[in-house]
């Protein structure tokens, strides 16, 4: 009886099914074409290699995301513990008498009161572009998937084996890395 | 009384969730008690207000432009997979 829910797998008919889905699914998360053609096929080689752990019980589409997933967490480990770390800049004391106030040469500047103006802009899109892919790997992620693609916390917490306090330093210092950024090639130019 | 007093760090991380509306009754509190005595976080609270406003733009604007994969890529990851068979 199980038998005519059971899901089967038809590798053949993998790339041609899947790997606009995967790709699209991967690239919202990595901004990366060539990074991402690699997680999908590398999503497709582990597929093959663990065909026979495949139960049925899921359909095919939705056991090739849950490897993805583990590929694109992988990827985003293995950046967090080499990259990253050096890169944040930091805004405010960390220790001392003044811990957690602004570092003076931190302190938000005034924008020229015109910036407004261009919102829908090519040339402010490429900059806060450049400005996103400037920031370490886990923040340009996790600030990604939460401002860009509107995912719900939870949902990015569970995805990236995170807690949700976590989360909010992290969108906290990419935001004032961002803001940086944007002040030093937009707003004050 | 002094947890309404919090540093700039947190003003400014609560700040941040603000603006996905994620933030708790208490934590408006707190940032309402702060920008009465900092006037930096209170211009970073503004300034953040429109940086949202230009994401958000950026954030509609990628999802008009689906991204997929070439059909060229698509055979030779084709390719691939049919050699692991």
């Amino acid at each position: 009886m199980a038998d005519i829910t059971k899901h089967i797998l038809i590798p053949e008919k993998w790339v041609q099914s899947y790997s606009d889905y995967l790709y699209n699914y991967t690239i919202t998360r990595v901004n990366n074409d060539d990074l991402a053609k690699d997680l999908v096929q590398e999503t497709f080689f582990a597929g093959l290699k663990s065909m026979k752990n495949f139960q049925g019980k899921a359909s095919e589409r939705t056991w090739l995301i849950s490897i993805l997933k583990r590929k694109i967490i992988d990827y985003y480990r293995k950046t967090n513990s080499t990259k990253g770390k050096a890169e944040v800049r930091m805004n405010f004391y960390n220790d001392g008498e003044r811990e957690g106030e602004w570092i003076e040469e931190r302190v938000p500047n005034s924008w020229s009161s015109d910036t407004d103006k261009g919102i829908v802009n090519e040339e402010l899109k490429s900059i806060l572009e450049s400005c996103i892919d400037d920031l370490p790997e886990k923040y340009s992620m996790v600030f990604r998937m939460k401002t860009i693609q509107g995912f719900e916390t939870e949902e990015i917490c569970k995805e990236l084996d995170i807690t949700a306090s976590n989360l909010w330093v992290i969108i906290h210092r990419a935001r004032t890395q961002l803001r940086r950024c944007m002040e030093d090639n937009w707003f004050n130019n | 009384m002094s947890k309404f007093f919090i540093s700039c760090d947190e003003t400014t991380t609560i700040c941040d969730k603000n603006q996905y509306n994620e933030a708790t009754f208490l934590d408006k509190m707190k940032l309402m008690v702060h920008f009465i005595i900092c006037k930096h976080c209170k211009k970073y609270s503004k300034q953040n207000t429109f940086l949202s406003k230009i994401f958000g733009n950026y954030a509609e604007e990628q999802c008009r432009e689906q991204k997929c994969m070439s059909h060229k890529d698509k055979e030779i990851l084709e390719e691939k997979v049919k050699e692991k068979l």
